[in-house]
């Protein structure tokens, strides 16, 4: 599903953000990425959502090569990931409604699947009460809970979430764990960069390790430390 | 059926941001009524002296020939077979001492009694040139044959006119090259703030998967709707305007100098047409400008 080989990026700054990265995830995988602060998870994210362009090295997603597209192509790529950051990035005019029904707009949808299927989402999420809400009038977790619910509100075959419960409690933390485990169990492959170290230890899943932009561990059900 | 939901969703976007922004909106649609409305009018000068330039050419296409007093007949002949086998020329007329005399007597009127016992008049030919491009060419050639005294045409001035015309054309083109140049750049900045603010937005949209042809179109059509309404009070201001100092100048005009101005009338389909074009050319481009650098998210 993912395969990267032999990825390097080295930004214009001279950092060596990733260097011979060799990669492969399989669809209906479970991946943590774990690493002290700049080890680059989140350069990893943003290579894989074309935000970033590899140094070196040859990146497939899906069995399609994409390390160099045409940038015309880069949206059509992107409809594979759905994607969470840590800071939720929601549109603060719009409705909770409004925010996931606008994902599938983007792309042309029929109104009629629209209004059918956003409601599937926002009741996946457990936020079905708050439909009408604005983003600044819900919590971090439930905005949170929005920003998933538009990432698969098309149904990507890959979910990328660049440490989703960064900013929330660990209640609300377990909460989107919960149901980024929940979309994973439905086939979705998951992929997540993490500080995490009690979500890790308690959800055991594959853990990829980076330091200084070299994987050092790569453990099927693994903890957060070695 | 996706594309016409897309171009719905695209309209209700531009006119929202429209709405939002409508300040620097006016200044945008003033700056491109300001260069249509100043287009309108160097078109209707240019149009006015290029009137001119046709209708004094149409008046001074004539070629005086003055033969000398001792002419042969065959050399007369010689002038009159040139000027039939001669493609460039509409017509030749002799005009002998008599008939010259009557001309001028008419000219004279009143004071014709003045004219009593003139008997130097020389015989003359009056040539009708169809292209007065070719003028010097065919007065060349006459010039050749035996007898002519002297050739007479008005060249100087409608070659002194042609090159007015052609300053006016010249000048006309830059100022209006640079009062769109002006426009494209307030209308680049009208259109970047409203990128600008909405730049986080475009963000989460390229994340989505949103194609840079969906981002960038609303903000082209708002740019185009800006043109668009700019386009449609120039017309109006230009024709009412123009059609006001036509009544007012044109009469004045034709009776001093017998010079006609192009009427409003026959203008209102070109400058329509040509301002719609423009003006909505120069708010696409404008838009296009402005989103260049926000689009590489
Ligand atoms: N746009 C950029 N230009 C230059 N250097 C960058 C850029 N983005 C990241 N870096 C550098 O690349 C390295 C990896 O950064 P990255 O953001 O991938 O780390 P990270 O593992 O996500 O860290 P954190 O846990 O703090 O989010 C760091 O040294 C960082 O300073
Ligand atoms: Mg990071």
């Amino acid at each position: 599903m993912i395969k990267l080989v032999n990825i390097s990026k080295e930004y214009k700054s001279g950092v060596k953000a990733l260097t011979d990265i060799n990669l492969h995830i399989h669809k209906g995988e479970f991946v943590y990425i774990v690493g002290e602060s700049g080890a680059g998870k989140s350069t990893l994210i943003k290579l894989l959502l074309k935000e970033e362009a590899p140094t070196s090295g040859e990146m497939y997603i899906n069995g399609v090569n994409v390390t160099k597209v045409n940038n015309r192509r880069i949206p059509y790529i992107r409809r594979n990931l759905g994607v969470v950051f840590q800071d939720f990035r929601l549109l603060n005019n719009k409705t909770v409604y409004e925010n996931i029904a606008f994902a599938m707009e983007i792309l042309g949808a029929d109104p009629k699947d629209i209004r059918r299927r956003v409601p599937v989402v926002l009741n996946r999420v457990d936020l079905s009460r708050k439909s009408s809400s604005f983003p600044e009038q819900l919590s971090g977790g439930e905005q949170q809970r929005v920003s998933i619910a538009r990432a698969i509100v098309n149904n990507p075959p890959i979910l990328l979430a660049d440490e989703p419960t960064g900013n929330l409690d660990p209640d609300n933390g377990l909460e989107i764990m919960k149901i980024l485990n929940d979309i994973n169990a439905r086939g979705t492959t998951v992929i997540m960069a993490t500080h995490a170290k009690e979500i890790v230890d308690n959800l055991r899943r594959r853990v990829i390790q980076l330091k200084d932009g070299v994987i050092v561990r790569d453990q099927k059900r693994g903890g957060y430390d070695e | 059926m996706n594309n016409f939901r897309i171009i719905k969703s695209t309209f209700r976007q531009s006119f929202k941001s429209m709405w939002r922004n409508r300040g620097m909106g006016l200044a945008s649609i003033s700056s491109i009524s300001a260069v249509l409305i100043i287009l309108g009018f160097v078109l209707v000068l240019i149009m006015s002296i290029n009137a001119l330039v046709v209708d004094v050419q149409s008046k001074f296409d004539e070629v005086e020939i003055f033969l000398k007093e001792d002419i042969t007949e065959e050399n007369k002949k010689l002038i009159e077979d040139f000027a039939q086998n001669e493609d460039g020329i509409k017509s030749i007329e002799y005009i002998s001492q008599e008939k010259a005399l009557e001309i001028l007597k008419k000219d004279w009127g009143e004071e014709a009694d003045l004219l009593e016992g003139v008997t130097t008049l020389p015989d003359s030919y009056k040539i009708k040139i169809i292209d007065i491009q070719n003028t010097d060419k065919i007065v060349e050639k006459i010039n050749d044959i035996e007898g002519i005294d002297k050739i007479k045409y008005h060249k100087d001035i409608i070659d002194k006119l042609k090159v007015f015309a052609k300053y006016i054309r010249f000048g006309g083109i830059i100022v209006i090259a640079v009062l769109i140049a002006i426009s494209v750049f307030i209308i680049s900045n009208t259109i970047k703030l409203t990128v600008a603010s909405r730049r986080r937005e475009i963000g989460i949209m390229k994340y989505i998967g949103a194609t840079n042809s969906y981002i960038k179109t609303p903000f082209v059509l708002e740019g185009v709707l800006f043109g668009i309404v700019a386009a449609i009070m120039s017309i109006l201001i230009v024709y009412f305007g123009y059609g006001y100092l036509f009544d007012l100048i044109n009469g004045k005009l034709s009776v001093l100098y017998s010079i006609m101005l192009v009427p409003p009338e026959t203008i209102l389909k070109d400058i329509s047409i040509m301002f719609l074009v423009i003006g909505s050319g120069i708010g696409a481009l404008g838009s296009i400008i402005s989103m260049k650098k926000y689009l590489n998210v």
